[in-house]
């Protein structure tokens, strides 16, 4: 198959359950989640945000994401011309399956996360073998 | 120009409102290459010189190809996403294909001079006006 011709994804806002102070927008990075047998991976794209600056949280079967971004590097920059904004990324979604909460680990590489959510022991899927 | 305020949120909102400011201007008129063409860029001015921001998230360094030629530049490259078989998908929001975009702007830049820096898949490309473009004070003799 020929390589698709990459179209621009619209960066679309979260809508927050509650207002901030300050009208800064907050930007849903695009997810790709899957899942095996093992473990539900979700991949993120947060371009800009460092490893050091993602919170992965899993609290009530809810896993949040949140990514921030260094703005100090526009400091001193005057736009002359602009297709897209920047700030920071946010995302919850709810786990359908009960995850082992000490096993998670994440990853970070080119703007790109990558979290491995392992199942906890009695969620993960058993064959049965029929005597 | 952007500057950076004490209070972090209002820093950030105060950047969001200066590239809403400039968006689609008319500075690199009809010689970029078709607007909502992939990546999406940024270009600022720092002093004389140029910088542009490009998000390339999930590209890898080595599938991105830069050519500077006059006042053109030529960003190129393949995006893949790309998941082990026997996995079940349930979201699928990343999308992969290759791009091909020319800038050109409306300067004279000095294309031996252009820097690319790479991190976090964001793209920098800082870009050095031509010395005989920049403006001269004259002197009233």
């Amino acid at each position: 198959m020929a390589p698709q011709e990459l179209q621009v994804q619209r960066k679309r806002e979260l809508a927050k359950k509650e207002e901030t102070t300050v009208p800064a927008r907050i930007y849903l990075p695009s997810t790709d989640i899957f899942e095996t047998e093992e473990a539900l991976t979700v991949v993120m794209e947060m371009p800009g945000v460092d490893k050091g600056n993602v919170d992965v949280n899993v609290e009530d079967n809810v896993l949040r994401i949140d990514g921030r971004i260094d703005f100090s590097k526009y400091e001193g920059l005057q736009p002359v011309y602009t297709e897209y904004n920047i700030g920071h990324y946010r995302r919850s979604f709810n786990l359908p399956s009960r995850i082992d909460r000490s096993k998670i680990s994440a990853e970070m590489k080119d703007g790109v996360l990558h979290v491995v959510l392992p199942k906890a022991e009695e969620a993960k899927p058993r064959r049965i073998s029929v005597g | 120009m952007i500057t950076t305020l004490t209070d972090p949120f209002d820093a950030l909102f105060s950047i969001q409102r200066a590239l809403d400011a400039r968006l689609a201007s008319d500075w690199l008129r009809d010689a970029t290459a078709g607007m909502g063409s992939f990546p999406p860029v940024n270009v600022f001015q720092q002093g004389h010189d140029f910088v542009a921001i490009i998000e390339l998230p999930g590209v890898e360094k080595s599938d991105l190809d830069i050519q500077a030629k006059e006042s053109t530049i030529r960003i190129s490259g393949n995006k893949k996403v790309a998941y082990d078989e026997g996995i079940s998908l349930h979201r699928r929001e990343r999308i992969a294909g290759s791009f091909d975009r020319t800038i050109s702007v409306p300067v004279q830049i000095d294309p031996d001079r252009i820097k690319a820096e790479y991190r976090d898949g964001v793209l920098a490309l800082f870009i050095p006006r031509a010395e005989s473009d920049k403006p001269r004070t004259i002197t009233i003799s």
